[in-house]
């Protein structure tokens, strides 16, 4: 039975220090609340999944949670680097992280694995690539049918799945549309499932394309409006697209950076309050 | 109009590569500007897919990400990115796709990964993303990116996606499906791989740019087609209609948005 909980509430319940976390959302949907929380709870240790660790995940690791991220792709989309996550590779600050390596197409179907309860994906090789060889969770075999070689993927199994979705239900039926990237795998291949929701509603209305995620794979759902920001859900929000250029200078400086997370996050108590702190900075939109 | 910058260049170039029709895989920057660029001028049936599961995208401004919800709104369908890298890109489905890279090497392989030493980079870089998936199974590639003895290298840090791998056959014989890139192009010309030995050789140059300057620009000694054509220069049809399309996005990018929805769906 899914539970309704408070933001802190559920973080603090659902997450532990040295869990494996995948906090999914391909551009869209991404969980920047939830991602908030664990800063402000000072969560450490923790193994990050995510196809493509933007902002969130540099917050993360410049405020020192991480200890291993596994990821396919770590930039700010469009604009550049991620400056944090630059410097605990290059430099090992706050202190180094270990780094797991695939490619966008392995990454998906390691949590299509996990969601089937399989225990590796299957893929065509991808010869010539130096990535799968840094990557110690993936082996090239042989079909037992045709002989052809086959690139071996182990399965994502998280601990817990963090996404945001459009909305939800009472009874924790969950549903999300637009850009729905790998967050309904990636909830099905994890133990426990955090879900922050735009609203609940007493009733889901099918939408064209949508995903539906059944109350009896969700541990608890957390209404937080513009829980997304500055990534976006679709029919409620836009992306913040100059958050996104802003984020490149704010993250250069490890200072500049501490004091944006001090003010900012660890400042204030909610989505709501964050960014009623951040107007204060950056002047209103 | 104001001279065409090397930037706006390379978008042009890239555009008239791109057949009428087809699969189209784009990524974020030169790449989705050339694809809607071309999809404005001669390809209005190229299906636009971009790797967030957007299939058939039709932006009225470049999108700032793969996931920006334009894509999805204008898109034919959305499909998991499970489905995405699985049954159309791996599948085979994909015509042709578009790279970059920081680095790139005589046979066309290409360094997303770091720069130095993998264990302690000089500089950590993205990653793969999709790349080596383009790279291996799109039956066309087009790599574009911007030319300095830097980029151009004699050998790469780290390969991240295969181009002809050490040359001839080589990647026939690894079992590669895609065809390979057909050519690459920089801000000075367009190289295109020599159909035997897989070397890319340098088959034309931008209109005022001078061989030399390319060698200049390439740590290996590069080989010079037998006749190095001149690219014609952009159009003012192509020129507008890509300004056009810069200045939108530029108005659309500024603006900050002020998520005020609070839980209500908007309109």
């Amino acid at each position: 039975m899914t539970r309704l909980l408070p933001l802190a509430q559920a973080v603090a319940e659902l997450i532990h220090d040295g869990d494996t976390v995948a906090m999914e959302g391909f551009t869209h949907l991404v969980p920047h609340a939830a991602g908030h929380e664990l800063i402000r709870q000072r969560r450490s240790n923790l193994t990050l999944l995510r196809m493509t660790p933007d902002i969130i995940y540099d917050q993360l690791i410049g405020a020192g949670a991480v200890r291993s991220l596994v990821f396919s792709w770590g930039g700010n989309p469009g604009i550049g680097s991620l400056h944090r996550f630059r410097d605990a590779v290059e430099r090992g600050w706050p202190h180094p992280i270990e780094l797991v390596e695939h490619t966008h197409g392995t990454m998906a179907a390691a949590y299509a694995a996990g969601a089937a309860a399989l225990p590796l994906a299957l893929m065509r090789p991808i010869a010539g690539s130096d990535t799968p060889g840094r990557n110690p969770h993936m082996t090239e075999i042989r079909c037992p049918f045709t002989g052809q070689p086959l690139l071996a993927v182990a399965a994502h199994r998280p601990d817990v799945a963090v996404i945001h979705a459009q909305r939800a239900d009472r009874d924790g039926n969950v549903q999300l549309w637009g850009i729905t990237g790998v967050q309904k795998d990636a909830a099905l291949a994890a133990t426990r499932v955090l879900v922050t929701v735009e609203e609940i509603v007493d009733r889901l209305e099918r939408k064209p394309g949508d995903v539906f995620l059944p109350g009896a794979a969700v541990t608890a759902v957390c209404a937080v409006p513009n829980g997304a920001h500055p990534s976006y859900a679709q029919g409620y929000s836009q992306r913040d697209n100059a958050f996104y250029r802003m984020w490149d200078g704010i993250s250069r400086d490890r200072g500049r950076f501490l004091a944006w997370i001090d003010q900012h996050v660890r400042g204030t108590s909610s989505m709501e309050e964050f960014l009623g702190s951040l107007e204060t900075e950056v002047g209103p939109a | 109009m104001a001279p065409a910058t090397s930037s706006e260049i390379m978008t042009i170039v890239a555009a008239r590569a791109l057949p009428q029709r087809g699969f189209c895989f784009v990524g974020i920057g030169i790449p989705s500007a050339a694809a809607n660029l071309a999809r404005r001028l001669h390809a209005g049936d190229l299906v636009l897919v971009y790797e967030s599961g957007t299939i058939g995208a039709k932006p009225a401004i470049l999108p700032l990400s793969v996931g920006d919800g334009e894509l999805a709104e204008t898109a034919d369908t959305v499909v998991s990115m499970a489905e995405i890298f699985a049954c159309w890109l791996q599948a085979g489905r994909i015509d042709i796709g578009f790279l970059g890279a920081a680095q790139i090497d005589r046979f066309a392989n290409l360094n997303s990964t770091v720069i130095g030493d993998y264990d302690s980079p000089r500089v950590r870089l993205p990653g793969a993303g999709g790349a080596p998936e383009i790279a291996a199974h799109a039956r066309d590639v087009i790599i574009v990116l911007p030319q300095s003895a830097r980029t151009f290298v004699e050998s790469l840090d780290f390969v991240t996606s295969a181009g002809f791998l050490t040359g001839r056959d080589a990647r026939a014989r690894a079992g590669l499906r895609g065809g390979g890139p057909s050519r690459v192009i920089t801000d000075l010309g367009v190289l295109e791989p020599d159909p035997e030995t897989r070397e890319l050789v340098l088959t034309s140059v931008h209109d005022g740019i001078r061989i030399d300057q390319v060698h200049a620009s390439t740590a290996w000694p590069l080989r010079v087609a037998s006749a190095v054509a001149v690219t014609a220069p952009p159009s003012a049809e192509e020129l507008g209609t890509l300004r056009e399309l810069q200045e939108h996005t530029a108005r659309a990018h500024a603006m900050r948005v002020r998520p005020v929805s609070g839980g209500r769906p908007t309109p």
